[in-house]
């Protein structure tokens, strides 16, 4: 199973859940697994096309998805996917 | 020493510890004297940055803080104390450095970071450190460094999460390593990611990530070590966890000049429905008169522990719930701290429901507290 981590401003919509266990052999299977357990986190997610949003990244171990094969990317079972928002606090 | 120092006698002696490094030396020292940063807030990320920056002996710093000390920043904020409540930041900060070393300059800007003068200051200084709060000066500091050609020392908090990269870094080549922009090409949607006021943070987050953010400017200022370029540092305090990611360059970015980022960060007044106000002169007025009206807090029940102004509590979250308890037939008062919450408040109503006798509170508590009634705590 994959593990998928969950930032704190998403985890509003994952019951504050932290981390997602997930079979899903692409990314794309990953994260549609995780938006079907979890249907309030879709629109942070994707866009009306099914488009990743443009201001989060989804890596791969340490490697963004846009250097793989993007949301075709393979998943083995030890695969960590983290989900990084952007954030901007500082006071 | 073949070549004489810049650094004195008394300098010498004060950086022993960093001259005592073999990476570093007197080298080092000296391009820490002859560095200059700017750093944009000095508040929760800028209190340890620019301690332990000035501490370090970085020769010339500059501070951008139009904003005042205020009582809940000290949860968090160190570099004030109970007395400077009530002053600007930026001065409190130059006091407290150059008292810890009087051998560096302190240039400090009472003003906001804004179109107008972010490209002059940021050109101003060798190195940038972002500790500002919010999307659209986030943007804003990304791209004049980046039109300035200068590196950006980024850390951004939330909660227990911390974030830091070098952005924009410049390679032994000339080549730059990637922005902001190529991480985040947009900012996302107002409300999402709360700001540390409406979110929350925990005090020792800024204090563990602002002081690594200071150690990559001293590193980038000195070329000491392998700075955090092309890659995100992430801290998970509630669980210490933490991970580096790789930041790729992003073909797309363009940066030709600076925009509107509160358009740009879904912000701009003209892009959402107008909402009608009272000024806290006309509210203080319509008490006065003992005019029928209804005054509505929209804040959470904890804030309106610490301060009031005796609305009826309805926090924005259950707003909509609870409408029915929503005057018609007479004018209505929303407000909360700053003015936002509640104009927000009232377009949910608007949309939802078709009001058109609610009235948003400008500048809401704080400005109730700074224009009317003093006793009024602010927070």
């Amino acid at each position: 199973m994959a593990k998928i981590l969950i930032p704190t401003p998403l985890r509003k919509f994952t019951g504050n859940a932290a981390t997602f266990e997930v079979k899903g052999a692409t990314v794309a299977e990953a994260l549609r697994a995780l938006a079907e357990a979890h249907p309030q986190l879709k629109p942070h997610l994707f866009d009306n096309a099914g488009r990743l949003r443009s201001f989060i990244r989804v890596y791969v171990g340490e490697d963004d998805i846009a250097t793989l094969q993007r949301e075709d990317t393979p998943l083995t079972d030890e695969a960590v996917v983290s989900i990084v928002p952007a954030i901007a606090g500082g006071s | 020493m073949s070549q004489p120092t810049i650094l004195s006698p008394a300098e010498l002696a004060r950086y022993a510890r960093h001259i005592a490094i073999p990476e570093f030396g007197v080298e080092g020292q000296e391009k820490l004297k002859r560095g200059s940063v700017l750093v944009i807030g000095s508040g929760g990320l800028g209190s340890p940055l620019l301690l332990y920056l000035a501490a370090a002996g970085v020769g010339r710093i500059g501070i951008v803080d139009f904003d005042l000390v205020d009582e809940s920043n000290l949860q968090r904020q160190v570099l004030f104390s109970v007395d400077d409540v009530g002053r600007p930041k930026a001065l409190v900060a130059k006091e407290r450095l150059q008292k810890l070393n009087p051998h560096i300059e302190i240039e400090v800007y009472l003003e906001r970071f804004s179109t107008e003068n972010a490209r002059a200051l940021v050109r101003r200084y060798d190195v940038v450190a972002d500790g500002t709060d919010n999307f659209p000066t986030r943007y804003l500091v990304n791209d004049a460094c980046v039109l300035e050609d200068r590196v950006n020392v980024y850390a951004s908090i939330f909660r227990f999460e911390g974030q830091v990269s070098v952005f924009n870094y410049r390679y032994a080549d000339g080549t730059r390593g990637p922005n902001y922009r190529d991480m985040f090409p947009e900012p996302p949607p107002p409300g999402l990611v709360p700001n540390c006021a409406e979110g929350g943070v925990l005090g020792v987050l800024p204090g563990i990530i602002g002081s690594m953010q200071a150690s990559e400017v001293i590193k980038v200022l000195t070329g000491v070590g392998e700075p955090l370029a092309g890659r995100l540092f992430l801290f998970d305090a509630a669980t210490f966890s933490t991970r580096i990611l790789k930041v790729p360059k992003n073909p797309d970015t363009r940066i030709t000049g600076l925009i509107n980022y509160d358009q740009f960060c879904g912000l701009s007044p003209k892009e959402e429905t107008p909402v009608r106000s009272i000024t806290v002169q006309e509210l203080a007025r319509l008490r006065e008169s003992g005019a029928d009206f209804q005054l509505i807090d929209v804040r959470e029940p904890y804030e309106y522990g610490i301060a009031n102004l005796g609305g009826e509590l309805i926090p924005l979250g259950s707003i909509e719930e609870a409408a029915d308890r929503i005057a018609r037939d007479r004018m209505v008062v929303l407000y909360c701290r700053s003015g936002q919450r509640s104009a927000d408040a009232i377009r949910r109503l608007q949309q939802r429901f078709g009001f058109d006798n609610l009235y948003n509170l400008e500048g809401g508590i704080l400005a109730w507290a700074r224009e009317i009634d003093a006793s009024v705590p602010t927070y």
